[in-house]
């Protein structure tokens, strides 16, 4: 039988590997993909606990529209934001933006 | 539902998309500086209005939003920094920056992404309001098209805000999971200090420090502040952080203030190390905006520690510290745009010769960066003596300490800047001020004196604000 824990394990792995390569990505891309990952992870943590701890209410599972919903602006704006630093300096990766440093 | 209450929201929602339909209609080659003063003034009108809902306390959306005096405090201090950012930034968006129309429509949006954090009841509301505040910022921070600088700002504030909501939202997540609830009241009815619990609350409260910029949390700050057009980096420093405590204030004074011998020990530590790394490192930066960067770190460390009291005095000095930092910050950056303007550069040295150029700015960003390292007769002096007195109080002799000792020797680093102020000038080329930036010099100026000398009303109304939480 399929239980809370199970779910709550499965978001916990997902929000680590998505964790794992926010810090180890080198491209942008790859690091606004890990931070999808870590949010999807919250998705899952959220279904499951409205599902487990509040079967009347919705309250967790309307939260997961929202985030989904903020998400893709999220991504929106990233991915802009992308074309702008291609444009500006013909790379993507992460370790080149290194413009200012103290 | 009383929608009524809703009203200045509504209002900030409708002037920025007035502004957005007028940016189309002026024609492309002609000057768009009348909508930077039809959104100052909108936004003036939106404030006085908002005078008149003090006292209300009442929730829409069942119970998902709140108006009450505390809020309102809140709208105000961003409605007020809105203003004075918009006055001062009108000649830096017509140099620096293309796209003037939208640039003042996605302030106005950043603004109304505070006013709901400010009076988020719920998680969800909270997190709505923030994210709109944080994807809003995201762009304005990469609006200066021509600058490298800005795009790579842009890129590290999105990469690290993104990261971070979603760590404050899985922190969020284990909140629900445990107590079956997204409402504040309720979470603080339900909570009890398991494993889930405090995970969820640590991750909330890292999510949020990052806002705040606090220790160790401020890796992005300098960078950001710096790439930032101006008048963002402004409102940075004022508003979202601002934004940030007020949501602070709530979650950690209403839903989990029985938790409070759990977070009081760190809270008190990433208010002290914010005070001292703000403080220390702030004095080797040689960019303006930079050092602006540390000072607002260790400026935030001194606000958070007012949460440590759990009390009236603590929010009471919190808000009043918040009020006198928007002043001091509006006036400092609005000279900084100015040098900014007429040199084109952010550095340090760029100021030398502005006392024999402009007599009055430099005594504006003088009393401004007195006022920050708190000596009196400025307004920064009372506001740390009200933090101080609450948590002295509460037993945390050692971060009243510490922090007098940090703000003695931020008055060395912000000396230096008023040195080369005062120094001689190296160009004999003309400055130019617009007569809008000098009203928002003048305002800050002004405030930070009468705000020093004559606290009395300002308190009584940040007591009053804060009341509204017991």
């Amino acid at each position: 039988m399929i239980g809370l824990a199970h779910f709550l394990t499965v978001a916990a792995m997902v929000f680590a590997i998505g964790l794992y390569g926010l810090l180890t990505k080198r491209t942008v891309v790859g690091i606004l993909m890990s931070i999808e990952l870590m949010l999807n992870a919250v998705n899952i943590n959220l279904i499951a606990f409205s599902r487990f701890i509040t079967p009347d209410v919705l309250t967790g599972q309307v939260f997961v529209i929202f985030t989904i919903a903020v998400a893709a602006a999220e991504v929106a704006i990233g991915l802009a934001m992308v074309f702008r630093v291609y444009r500006d300096r013909n790379t993507v990766h992460a370790a080149r933006l290194n413009e200012m440093r103290w | 539902m009383n929608i009524a209450l809703l009203t200045s929201e509504i209002a900030v929602l409708v002037l920025g998309l007035l502004i957005i339909i007028f940016d189309v209609l002026i024609p492309r080659q002609e000057t768009h500086r009348s909508l930077g003063y039809i959104a100052a003034c909108g936004v003036l009108a939106i404030l006085v209005h908002s005078m008149t809902q003090y006292g209300a306390a009442a929730t829409v959306y069942q119970g998902l939003f709140v108006v009450d005096n505390l809020a309102l405090f809140f709208k105000q201090l961003f409605l007020a920094a809105t203003f004075l950012t918009l006055l001062f930034s009108v000649e830096y968006v017509e140099k620096w920056i293309q796209n003037s129309g939208e640039f003042y429509a996605l302030l106005l949006f950043a603004l109304l992404g505070m006013m709901v954090m400010a009076s988020a009841n719920d998680l969800i509301t909270m997190f709505i309001g923030m994210e709109l505040m944080a994807i809003v910022f995201y762009a304005l921070v990469g609006f200066e098209l021509r600058s490298k600088k800005s795009s790579e700002a842009g890129m590290k504030y999105l990469m690290l805000g993104a990261a971070s909501s979603a760590i404050m939202l899985y922190g969020m997540s284990w909140v629900y999971g445990f107590t079956g609830s997204l409402v504040l009241s309720q979470i603080a009815v339900k909570a009890t200090a398991s494993p889930a619990m405090l995970l969820g609350m640590g991750l909330m409260l890292a999510g949020l420090c990052f806002k705040l910029s606090i220790v160790p949390f401020h890796m992005w700050a300098p960078d950001v502040y710096e790439g930032a057009p101006t008048p963002i980096t402004a409102m940075l420093a004022m508003g979202s952080k601002a934004a940030a405590f007020a949501v602070l204030i709530r979650v950690f004074l209403i839903a989990f203030s029985d938790l409070q011998e759990y977070w009081a020990t760190i809270v008190s530590l990433l208010a002290a190390a914010s005070m001292i790394v703000g403080i220390v490192v702030a004095i080797w930066q040689t960019n303006i905006k930079r050092m602006l960067a540390y000072s607002s770190i260790a400026q935030a460390g001194y606000i958070l520690s007012g949460l440590l009291a759990g009390n009236v005095a603590g929010v009471k000095g919190m808000l009043f510290y918040a009020v006198l930092y928007m002043f001091a910050t509006a006036g400092a950056f609005a000279v900084s745009t100015a040098v900014k303007n007429h040199n084109g550069s952010d550095e340090i040295e760029g100021f030398s010769g502005l006392a024999q150029k402009s007599p009055l700015l430099a005594v504006v960003m003088t009393i401004s960066l007195l006022s920050m390292a708190g000596l009196p007769p400025m307004a920064g002096f009372v506001g740390k003596l009200y933090l101080f007195t609450a948590i002295a109080d509460k037993g945390y002799l050692w971060l009243v300490i510490l922090g007098f000792v940090m703000s003695m020797i931020s008055v060395y680093y912000y000396m230096l800047v008023v040195k080369t102020m005062y120094s001689k000038a190296r160009d004999q080329q003309e400055f130019v001020v617009r007569g809008s930036l000098q009203v928002v010099a003048v305002i800050s100026l002004l405030a930070s004196l009468f705000i020093g000398i004559y606290p009395g009303p300002l308190a009584k109304l940040a007591n009053f604000a804060a009341q509204a939480l017991w």
